[in-house]
């Protein structure tokens, strides 16, 4: 049993853990990046840029992200490959869209037909990223932008008194102060991240659930190690994995709080809830 | 080619069965824009049977497990505490997955419960079909949410109002019949809208996650995916799909804002507060 919870194929889903990890440690930085941009972009006085800035954050409303989810990798995939064949390929005369196909020369592949396998794993990992990346940098804008309005007013004009320029207040006394009102919703949406990372599965990326579909169907006596149908188990253990997931978060994220609350004047023990 | 007429007939129900509509779905360059418009349509039909079901039962089990939750004896607490960390802390589409196995591991010929006198055979395969499966997931599911969220409220009811309720001498029923229930309802009206508006989404994960789509019937995005499928290309179907959701979305801010209303009938107008869209879209 110990041997074969050790085969090549359970390490490979042990890295899927990591693929998670890993998704989660890149998404969760651009994400918040987005956010911090689309949020600035909500509050500019740009009309133009303000126009943008809302429509992105609005985009993700009403729309199940699961949409999403489906919809902007493959709109990247088939947008990027219309690029290169436009670039690539100039005198190619044939329609891109015949019917219902796409076609596209075989240098605007992406990647390309002869690159290895592990490149098509990369670029069907990059997409997902950039889709999650998409949409919970439109949740963050929202919850920073809620963040930044939530400073007391009275903070920004004494800057302003001190004879601060904008960029100097905004740097020194909202950026500090944002974050208490901020980690809430952050923690919030972290946890909404880490659960909404099964979704990959949906994009093609070889993660728990696909392995633990793989590995506990049922194996005949054609494997070295035929067993029943054990897939309520593997996946008894994912719902564990992202139970401690879960419960690790929420106290890195009560240390922070309690981090961010230092030094100001608010009432510090009236924590804002925290939905796991 | 089709007429729309034609399309509107043969699918307009057919995510109900084959026996309401056309044997066959469309298929590769025959798929119309009207096949797409009311075959997604009538797979709205899943989503709101999902909806409705899930959330009108898990409206009385919420309230018991937040009841139980806001409870000082322990063995009250715990387990309610326990089941609603369960069913929040981890992601719905991993609960589709695992419960589907689970149901799958049910024996075929049905369970066996000897009685006294007698022993009564339940048949347990129709569990493992997404309308009963699925259903129950998102029964556990929405339970553990709105808990949370009527625990909260609870937490929020004025001391003092409780207070009073004790000094009329009202027992512990009657207390929470005529007190804690509907101000725990007003309190949490808000944050319940969008709880049901987030379910209608999750809604869109039941043929997603192990739950099969038998003979071709599905919901909303089953059938998007599909018609994506079909014809390579993604920028009709989905924002089709899309479309129904944000249209779906609206109603339930309509009904939940009436209800509001009601709730607050007794206060004066700018005390009332206003529901706020703001679902939490993943679980």
């Amino acid at each position: 049993m110990a041997c074969y919870l050790t085969t090549a194929t359970h390490f490979a889903m042990y890295r899927s853990v990591l693929v998670v990890l890993v998704l989660l440690a890149l998404v969760a930085p651009l994400a918040l990046a987005l956010g911090f941009l689309g949020a600035l972009a909500v509050r500019s006085g740009n009309a133009l840029l303000r126009g943008v800035g809302k429509v992105y954050v609005s985009m993700v409303r009403g729309v199940p992200d699961i949409i999403f989810f489906l919809f902007v990798p493959f709109a990247i995939d088939q947008g990027v490959e219309y690029l290169l064949h436009h670039l690539r390929c100039p005198d190619w005369d044939a329609p891109v869209r015949q019917g219902s196909d796409f076609v596209v020369c075989a240098a605007a592949k992406m990647p390309l037909a002869t690159s290895p396998a592990w490149m098509h794993e990369v670029w069907g990992f990059a997409l997902a990223v950039i889709a999650f990346a998409l949409v919970f940098g439109a949740f963050a804008a929202n919850t920073l932008h809620g963040a930044m309005q939530a400073v007391p007013r009275a903070q920004m004009e004494t800057a302003e008194a001190f004879g601060m320029t904008p960029r100097q207040a905004f740097a020194r006394v909202m950026l500090p102060q944002m974050w208490v009102y901020a980690l809430p919703g952050l923690s919030n949406l972290w946890m909404i991240l880490t659960k909404a990372t099964p979704l990959l599965f949906l994009l093609g990326v070889r993660d728990l659930i696909f392995w633990a579909r793989e590995l506990g169907g049922a194996k005949t006596s054609l494997f070295a190690y035929p067993h029943p149908d054990w897939r309520v188990w593997y996946f008894l253990g994912v719902l564990v994995f992202y139970l401690a997931l879960t419960w690790v978060s929420q106290k890195v994220f009560d240390r922070l709080m309690a981090r961010a609350n230092r030094g100001l004047a608010t009432s510090g023990g009236t924590r804002p809830e925290v939905a796991p | 080619m089709r007429t729309c007429a034609e399309s509107f007939d043969g699918l307009i129900l057919r995510s109900m069965g084959r026996d309401f509509g056309d044997r066959l779905l469309p298929r590769g360059l025959e798929i119309t824009l009207c096949d797409q418009i009311f075959l997604i349509g009538s797979g709205t039909l899943w989503n709101l049977y999902f909806a409705v079901l899930s959330l009108s039962a898990g409206f009385g089990f919420a309230v018991a497990l937040a009841v139980a939750k806001s409870s000082p004896r322990r063995w009250l607490q715990r387990p309610a505490g326990a089941f609603i960390f369960l069913f929040r802390g981890s992601p719905l589409f991993i609960q589709f997955f695992f419960f589907y196995e689970a149901l799958v591991l049910l024996p075929r010929a049905g369970l066996d419960i000897p009685l006294v006198f007698t022993t009564i055979t339940v048949e347990t395969q129709w569990m493992t079909r997404a309308w009963a499966g699925a259903l129950v997931v998102l029964f556990f599911n929405t339970s553990a949410y709105s808990a949370e969220i009527f625990h909260g409220a609870i937490k929020a009811i004025p001391r003092g109002d409780l207070e009073a309720a004790d000094a009329y001498g009202m027992n512990a029923f009657t207390r929470f019949r005529r007190v804690v229930f509907p101000t725990m309802l007003r309190l949490a009206w808000p944050s319940y809208t969008n709880e049901a508006i987030f379910l209608l989404h999750a809604t869109a994960l039941v043929f997603f996650s192990g739950f099969p789509a038998w003979q071709q019937m599905g919901d909303a995005l089953y059938y998007a995916r599909y018609f994506a499928d079909q014809t390579f290309n993604p920028f009709v179907a989905y924002p089709i799909a899309a479309a129904y959701f944000v249209a779906m979305t609206l109603v339930v801010v309509g009904l939940f804002a009436l209800i509001n209303r009601r709730l607050n009938r007794h206060l004066p107008t700018e005390k009332r507060g206003r529901i706020r869209f703001r679902p939490q879209y993943i679980r």
